[in-house]
């Protein structure tokens, strides 16, 4: 069985001027302890089939399906990494962490034991009492990532999350978040528009046709072994193969928005 | 921190010059101290007032009053401003007569509070509630629609209920958006007090200039005045204080974020 399945999934949206279809017909599936990348040109509603994953948005048509089971509302088994700045600015770091167990209701002592520990588990001991502010970008991740995983989702949805970091923070993140996704091994689905990094992270890369009305197009497969380092992976004669015939696919798309977007422009 | 010191300095030595000016002036009769007072008999007034004890009585009136109208209208349009700010029905039906409420010159409103609620206390609160309500709500209502889609749509990935983002995400956000607003509120709390108790008491600062004035004696006019502007500014000050406190999650004004 698979953990989601996104079955003939369609968004739109009512935008200037008529109605905006961002992904007509996809189908996209993530086994269980899968690594599954997303990627596509800007604008082909990658982020809109995550936030079909994550219930955020429910689609115009086609299902979604967790472990099996229809997904009405909110996916209670998931998690999500977002793009942007998503940690509560009132909360200092430890709090931040805690904060999905004081929703559930856990006793402050035990969950803020368990967010220590977790601070400790993204590098950030002795950090739990600084506000997001007082973070670097890197940190503001880390922490960010320790909130989502300390309610342990068996799901887990990312939004482009390392996007805003600079290179060598980002490859840092990369392989800590392969580390602690190697320990449990969570069905991942991962939406970038770096076709390097999405092959470095993932056993399969499906490729999002150029919008609008956009679907998968291609899929391939990441045989490279594991555990990897993303920073040394990318060397390897393998990865290198793969990035060619990945992006001869990809091309196509990039081309295709590209060309839409400088007509729209006009 | 010399700096902070030094702007203090200037600023106490640009009130002292002001009360020179104004005692040099009226001294040489340039202007008629009839109309303008005498700064050294005033401060005499305020002296006295506070040594024989006589202002306590009016000021707690007035400060009572004033606290009250501050507590109610603020609690009541960050109550107000949240539901209207998350409910879009309510907002829109009620909008109109928001906007009329608030364009309303509402110190009119004065001799019919003091009507309906008698010459007591009640109808200086409340006008100064009419007062305070509309700075804090639209300051809540506005900030509701603010708040960044991306922390709502992870709290509720987190498993927040509608209650819980009410109570962790909303509220929160609120209170930043409250003391923005709180510093206007505060001299709109003393504003409904005093005019509230000029337009018709029996007590209260309000009620001494009103008295003062009817025997032309200025001098009482301007200690009333003085006395009133620094409890005001007293009560801005214990605002920000609060503010310090309850918002140290908030970056510093200079930008200073490390990192």
């Amino acid at each position: 069985m698979s953990a989601l399945q996104l079955d003939a999934i369609t968004c739109r949206f009512t935008a200037r001027g008529g109605m905006h279809v961002a992904v007509e017909n996809a189908s996209v599936v993530v086994g269980e302890g899968e690594f599954v990348s997303l990627v596509g040109p800007t604008g082909c509603g990658k982020s809109t089939l995550l936030n079909a994953a994550a219930g955020l948005r429910r689609p115009d048509a086609g299902t979604v399906r967790v472990f099996g089971q229809p997904l009405s509302g909110r996916n209670e088994h998931a998690g999500y990494l977002f793009q942007g700045e998503a940690l509560l600015p009132w909360r200092n770091a430890r709090d931040n962490v805690a904060f999905g167990l004081d929703l559930r209701r856990t006793a402050p002592d035990a969950s803020r034991a368990k967010a220590d520990d977790w601070l400790k588990r993204v590098g950030l001991t002795g950090h739990g009492d600084k506000y997001p502010h007082e973070l670097s970008g890197g940190m503001r991740k880390r922490v960010a990532l320790a909130q989502t995983l300390i309610v342990g989702p068996k799901i887990l949805l990312m939004d482009e999350p390392f996007s805003a970091l600079d290179v060598q923070t980002r490859v840092l993140m990369e392989n800590e978040l392969l580390a602690l996704w190697q320990q449990d091994r969570k069905s991942v689905l991962f939406v970038t528009h770096d076709l390097e990094e999405a092959i470095a992270l993932s056993d399969r890369v499906v490729v999002l046709g150029a919008g609008p009305a956009s679907r998968p197009v291609g899929e391939f497969a990441i045989d490279l072994p594991r555990p990897r380092d993303v920073a040394e992976v990318r060397l390897t004669p393998g990865f290198l193969d793969l990035h060619r015939r990945i992006w001869e696919c990809l091309r196509e798309q990039v081309m295709k928005a590209h060309h839409d977007g400088l007509k729209a422009d006009a | 921190m010399r700096n902070g010191r030094l702007l203090w300095v200037a600023q106490a030595a640009l009130l002292v010059g002001m009360f020179v000016l104004w005692h040099v002036l009226t001294r040489t009769e340039v202007l008629p101290p009839f109309f303008f007072g005498e700064p050294l008999v005033v401060l005499d007034r305020i002296r006295e007032w506070f040594v024989t004890g006589s202002i306590y009585p009016h000021l707690g009136v007035t400060l009572l009053e004033t606290a009250m109208a501050f507590v109610i209208g603020t609690a009541g349009g960050l109550a107000v401003g949240l539901w209207l700010g998350l409910s879009d029905t309510a907002a829109r039906l009620l909008d109109p007569y928001i906007k009329a409420f608030n364009a309303m010159p509402r110190v009119i409103l004065a001799p019919i509070f003091a009507v309906w609620f008698g010459l007591g206390m009640a109808s200086k609160v409340l006008l100064g509630v009419t007062l305070v309500f509309f700075i804090v709500f639209f300051s809540v209502f506005h900030g509701v629609r603010e708040v960044n889609p991306t922390v709502l749509a992870n709290a509720r990935m987190l498993g927040a209920t509608r209650s819980q983002l009410l109570r962790h995400v909303y509220l929160p956000s609120a209170t930043a958006w409250v003391f923005a607003s709180l510093h206007s509120a505060v001299g709109m709390a003393f504003v409904g007090a005093v005019i509230g108790e000029y337009l018709g008491s029996a007590r209260g600062v309000g009620y001494l200039i009103l008295q003062a004035e009817g025997v032309f004696d200025i001098n009482t006019v301007f200690a009333g005045v003085l006395v009133l502007t620094l409890f005001a500014l007293a009560l801005d000050k214990l605002v920000t204080i609060a503010e310090r406190r309850l918002l140290r999650w908030r970056p510093s004004r200079d930008g200073q974020s490390s990192q």
